[in-house]
């Protein structure tokens, strides 16, 4: 698919990552999801867990403790209550 | 006229001043840069949110909205809440800001509202006290907490929601200083309660349905109180970055002043030694013709 995902994920301090993805997984309160580019409106609290990003065949995860995860046409917003990258 | 020696110590204490001026300057110079950068990084939570919150806002509408959002349908309790600094020596830091919250305290007032206060910081507390000293329910000191971050705003958004919740006020006021540059900072009236809903309003979603996990309300709960919190503490770090650009440029004028102090002193006190030794001269030379 040549449509890129917009992704920022935000921690109070900084932003900790903004560009363009190709998919990005998260923990969702209900459930892990994963989101691609034109996935529909969406919303949800975060667990504690690992976001993954996934670009070509890079892959970058973070560890992320609460917040929320919005999805919108524009992209995907993680605002993380702590976020950083692991390992 | 004073005498050489008074004028010596003079001179010496001005330069000491100085000296410390200077240092409290550079100081200042090397704070404000981190804690602009400070602001600066806290920016893109405090605008995501915003903007979450309006996409929310957006969904939810009459009955069903949280208080929160919605308010209380009145408008005759204010809170006010004042953060400024917590030190002194910066110029008219927070004299400007508690010029801003009086101004809007005392139209409340007039208005017939009821008026309450929570002070941020220990330098808040004192010109406040003496005009509305019944008025304030709670008073922040943050001079010990070594950097700014959502546990230190937390507590006091947890107050602010205490008392909204136990229904003893309907709107909710922060005044704080907004960094727009160094040389300018701009002291803001911001509504916390009701949420102020940013201009521009939901992103276009393109015809869909959002979808929410848990419910919209499960996840407003959440965040509204959150949103307080950050607010808060972006309006600290903003704060804490326009109290050292002012704290500079207080310091920067203190040490102008003193330099000119220092050279007109210094002029004054070379007249002085020079007129002395005339007058000794004098003295001696008319000793010498009278022989």
């Amino acid at each position: 698919m040549a449509d890129k995902l917009h992704f920022s994920l935000v921690a109070p301090e900084r932003e900790v990552f903004a560009g363009e993805v190709d998919r990005v997984d998260a923990p969702g309160a209900e459930g892990d999801f994963g989101v691609l580019a034109g996935h529909a409106p969406f919303m949800t609290a975060l667990r504690e867990g690992k976001v993954t990003v996934v670009n070509g065949a890079s892959t970058r995860t973070f560890e992320v403790q609460g917040g929320f995860a919005d999805v919108t046409p524009a992209g995907l917003t993680i605002l993380a209550e702590h976020a950083v990258e692991a390992g | 006229m004073a005498s050489l020696k008074e004028m010596r110590n003079r001179i010496s204490s001005v330069k000491a001043t100085q000296k410390i001026t200077k240092a409290m300057q550079m100081v200042a110079a090397a704070k404000l840069r981190r804690s602009q950068d400070a602001a600066q990084n806290a920016r893109p939570y405090a605008e995501r949110m915003a903007s979450v919150i309006a996409n929310l806002a957006s969904g939810v509408s009459g009955d069903g909205a949280p208080r929160l959002l919605a308010g209380t349908g009145s408008d005759q309790r204010h809170l006010v809440i004042v953060a400024a600094a917590d030190r002194g020596l910066a110029g008219g830091f927070t004299t400007s800001i508690v010029r801003a919250a009086r101004e809007r305290i005392s139209k409340l007032i007039n208005e017939g509202k009821d008026v309450k206060i929570i002070t941020i910081g220990k330098k808040t507390v004192a010109p406040l006290k003496r005009l509305y000293g019944e008025r304030i329910v709670a008073s922040y000191d943050l001079s010990a907490e070594r950097s700014l971050t959502l546990s230190v705003a937390q507590p006091i958004a947890e107050k602010i929601i205490e008392i909204y919740e136990a229904g003893q006020t309907d709107v909710v006021t922060l005044f704080y200083s907004r960094f727009k540059s160094v040389v300018t900072q701009i002291p803001t009236g911001q509504q916390l309660i009701p949420a102020e809903v940013a201009g521009g309003g939901a992103a276009d979603l393109g015809g869909a349905a959002y979808e929410y996990e848990p419910s919209e309300e499960g996840i407003l709960e959440t965040l509204l109180p959150r949103n307080i919190t950050v607010q808060i503490l972006s309006a600290l770090l903003e704060n804490m970055a326009g109290f050292y650009a002012s704290q500079m440029s207080a310091m920067d004028n203190a040490t102008r002043n003193a330099g000119d102090m220092i050279s007109a002193l210094t002029v004054q006190y070379n007249r002085t030694r020079q007129a002395q030794i005339t007058k000794e001269l004098i003295e001696i030379i008319s000793g010498a013709e009278a022989l």
